[in-house]
């Protein structure tokens, strides 16, 4: 199954076994985009039945939300800048630029369970309403993603440091990047109509 | 919180006490039987840990059958009850439970195995490749599957079936109204069987763009690989909405949310939309691989081309495109008003046109064609007339207006069961006498299949028809009995007769496999049936790197072109090379284990524990990113003797059919 090489292409498309994870995840990706979608549209029922507990706008604080943003928006430029790199078969720069990512990745991450306990201390936790049921469990689900992704992204990095770019390692990377790109384009969603849709209304 | 330990095990009620005790000593038999034959290490090895796609295939299709065997024997103790009016077998409990794990295990434990098996032995076969894309995720699908459904099967002697029915319906599903842990069991087996299910879905897709052998382009794909393709896209867009629906629930049920409570602000309709929109494409994921399947058997057995190729390739792909616009058919009488209704009136009744080209395909297909009755033509035969009833029932259904007198009646229960046992059952009979010579290297007894066939065609009308009837005059499913003055008693005593005469059927399939198995001439050629596609243009059972050379396409019907232009059939020496194949991993059995005891803990809410074991989950993950294990290479030695064995017996095999 490893034949059919064609080294013309880059790293990570050389291999048929290559070329068919990097289709393979991609699928996976629109089976991703359908879970989103399936929260997202949970959230649009739900989000108007607070259930006499808090609202949005007793609870976001766009600031907290806007340095979130920041930090992911700029992981996917770093991300773009490793892969940029992982092209030009400059093992260092792969690996400065995709820990940066992983750094930002954990800043947001961090963020975003500070911003989780601040709400529960002020009695809005996810058992609260169905607003906050929806709230938690979509907001839960793309911080579960970012986390897996870290956990996941550190796995490959070892196995950078171990072997350096090869086909594999550049497919692997290749892949983690689309999925940490996937993830951005869910967090701009979520930051338009969980945040700055329900505090404009 | 949490559950206690005297509900543990279920106790108090006979038949359980007796499944029990059965199930113990059946595990206790096969431990002390594979140890007394030596047995575990050959197990572990050749089957447990194969990443092979006719050997998982094969695993799929024997958990499939057993689970056809649990959901029948539940429908035999549902037709037992209702046998009588005012009978006092099952109490109303009990019948609750067993309609709920009947309906889950028909559908997600024994028709998605049953295909999926089916398509992972042939699809690589078919499309002339040499696995799939991911032998080794396939097997992971496998032992999720599997996993998922152990775990929901012992719901019924340790903590209570879920009894909410296979919609799970809440507000009746949430914690409010059905406080065991029944329907936890429902929420986490159910999802991690379809993760599996999910990674199949994305396999396929993969292996039937990406591995097509030479020449074969989308429109010179065999029927069967059409369908599985769009079955396994329906797959990617369907079952992420049904493990959302299923996440949401297991909040609610053990974190307390309010997605779908009556409380909180919380909205029950929500289950019912999200649940369908999943659950209505779901029929055309078991469906769709079934038409595949006749299609094949009706080409194969009227010695001719499919009728209208085109048109069956748009109708499927126009019928998965339709799946996703009709899930509200399923409760138009929850009050969406009639713009609603008629909207997704219309949408259901178009599914009607796509089937009806295909089914005047399939008739074009016989028509001056040579049949052959064979065992799996007879299938396909009494498939059409059993599903045109099913069929038009469903149009009358699709009328909203009309529905409001159907809704909730037996006529429903015998419409989808006209609909799934014609369109799953039959087909997954068909398909396997048909392609049985090429998993095994024998052949089904012909003579008891006739019999089988008989049994079950008949039972299954006997059994079926007269629920139209008694719908009609008002008897509602899902109601564990009725009263003498009704005027039910007669017809429900037929169709109590007819589930016997079909399970009696089904006894003859198993007879059939036994004796086959031990009595069944192993001297058979590589296309017992004269057939049309490549699975035949390898040896039976096929070895298990599939093609020593891997086939080139002309033409659709790819095998029979080469048969009649004399092409490709033989096979050269210095034609031979060094085939890569993928390595055996124990992973994928580790992973079920894990995710099944992580669901175990998590279905009694015990949640430290449940987070321990997921610990487990991510360690096998994190073992496989380290796992550089690239397979390894056949050698051509080793082809040249595999292919000998078969290839040069073409004089001497001995032929079963005229």
């Amino acid at each position: 199954m490893s034949a059919n090489v064609n080294t013309a292409l880059p790293l990570e498309y050389q291999t048929e076994q290559n070329r068919m994870n990097i289709l393979g995840f991609w699928i996976f990706l629109g089976a991703e985009i359908i879970l989103f979608g399936t929260l997202f549209a949970v959230f649009s029922v739900l989000n108007a039945r607070y259930a006499g507990g808090p609202t949005p706008k007793d609870l976001f604080e766009i600031k907290d939300v806007m340095v979130e943003t920041i930090l992911l928006l700029t992981s996917s430029f770093t991300c773009g800048l490793a892969i940029y790199e992982m092209r030009r078969n400059n093992r260092n720069g792969l690996l400065l630029w995709f820990i940066i990512t992983l750094l930002l990745g954990a800043g947001f991450v961090f963020m975003e369970v500070t911003e989780f306990i601040h709400y529960v201390h002020e009695g809005a936790t996810m058992q609260t309403s169905a607003f906050l049921s929806s709230f938690f469990v979509l907001l839960g689900t793309h911080g579960l993603h970012v986390s897996m992704g870290i956990g996941w992204a550190t796995m490959v990095i070892i196995q950078i440091f171990q072997r350096g770019i090869t086909p594999v390692t550049a497919r692997k990377t290749f892949i983690i990047g689309l999925y940490w790109h996937f993830l951005d384009v869910v967090w701009i969603f979520i930051f338009t109509f969980v945040y700055l849709a329900r505090m404009v209304s | 919180m949490g559950i206690n330990w005297h509900d543990f095990f279920i106790v108090g009620n006979p038949l359980i006490l007796g499944s029990q005790i059965a199930i113990g000593l059946t595990m206790i038999g096969i431990v002390a039987v594979v140890t007394y034959l030596k047995k575990w290490k050959w197990l572990w090895q050749e089957w447990f840990t194969t990443v092979d796609h006719k050997r998982i295939g094969i695993m799929y299709i024997l958990a499939g059958v057993l689970m056809f065997f649990r959901g029948g024997v539940d429908g035999l103790l549902m037709k037992a009850q209702t046998s009588r009016p005012e009978m006092k077998f099952l109490d109303a409990q009990h019948y609750n439970e067993i309609f709920t794990t009947h309906g889950v295990i028909m559908i997600l434990f024994a028709a998605m195995p049953l295909l999926i098996g089916i398509m992972n032995v042939i699809i690589p076969l078919q499309i002339g490749a040499r696995d799939v894309a991911f032998p080794q995720l396939n097997a992971l699908s496998f032992w999720l599957f599997f996993s998922g459904a152990m775990l929901f099967n012992i719901s019924f002697v340790i903590g209570g079936s879920p009894d909410a029915g296979w919609t799970a319906y809440f507000p009746l599903a949430g914690k409010e109204f059905t406080p065991g842990i029944g329907n936890n069991y429902y929420a986490i087996a159910l999802q991690i069987a379809g993760i599996g299910t999910l990674m199949t879905g994305i396999n396929f897709v993969v292996t039937i763009l990406k591995m097509r052998t030479k020449g074969m382009t989308l429109m010179k794909m065999p029927m069967f690989t059409w369908t599985s393709f769009v079955a396994s896209i329906i797959i990617v867009g369907a079952f992420p909405i049904f493990t959302v629906a299923l996440a949401l629930m297991t909040f609610d049920r053990i974190f307390g949310t309010h997605f779908f409570t009556l409380s909180g602000g919380g909205m029950d309709m929500m289950w019912a939309n999200l649940f369908w929109l999943w659950g209505h494409p779901e029929v055309y994921i078991v469906v769709l691989p079934a038409f595949g399947m006749f299609s094949e058997v009706i080409a194969t057995f009227s010695r001719k081309m499919l009728f209208g190729y085109k048109s069956m390739v748009f109708s499927v792909v126009g019928i998965a495109f339709l799946s996703m616009l009709v899930w509200v058919h399923h409760f138009f009488t929850m009050g969406s008003g009639p713009a609603v209704n008629s909207v997704f009136s219309i949408t259901t009744m178009m599914i009607a046109i796509p089937t009806g080209v295909k089914m005047f395909n399939w008739l074009f297909t016989m028509r001056k064609g040579r049949i052959q009755f064979t065992t799996a033509m007879l299938w396909a035969l009494a498939f059409i007339p059993c599903f045109v009833i099913g069929g038009v029932t469903g149009v009358m259904l699709a009328m909203g207006a009309a529905d409001y007198q159907y809704h909730n009646t037996l006529f429903l229960v015998a419409h989808f069961h006209y609909v799934l046992i014609p369109g799953v059952v039959f087909a997954v009979f068909a398909g396997l006498y048909y392609w049985w010579p090429k998993m095994f290297g024998f052949m089904l007894n012909e003579k008891i299949g006739k019999i089988h066939f008989w049994l079950f065609v008949i039972g299954f009308n006997v059994t079926f028809m007269p629920m139209f009837f008694l719908g009609l005059d008002g008897a509602v499913r899902r109601s564990y009995t009725y009263s003498a003055e009704s005027g039910f008693a007669p017809l429900f005593l037929l169709s109590a007769i007819g589930a016997v005469i079909l399970a009696i059927g089904f006894a003859a399939l198993c007879y059939n496999i036994y004796w086959s198995a031990k009595y069944a001439d192993r001297n058979i050629s590589n296309d017992p049936w004269d057939a049309r596609t490549l699975e035949w243009a390898t040896s039976s059972p096929a070895p298990f790197y599939n093609f020593a050379k891997l086939p080139e396409v002309k033409t659709l019907d790819a095998f029979w072109y080469m048969k009649k232009h004399n092409e490709g059939l033989t096979l050269n020496d210095n034609e031979i090379k060094e085939i890569h194949m993928p390595s055996n991993s124990g992973l994928p059995f580790y992973m079920a284990v894990v995710f099944g005891v992580a669901g175990f803990f998590l279905v009694f809410e015990w949640k430290i524990a449940a987070l321990v074991a997921t610990i487990g989950i991510i360690a096998g993950l994190i073992v496989r990113s380290f796992d550089y294990n690239d397979g390894f290479h056949v050698t051509v030695d080793e082809i040249k003797q595999t292919e000998k064995a078969w290839r040069g017996n073409d004089k001497g095999v001995n032929n079963h059919v005229s």
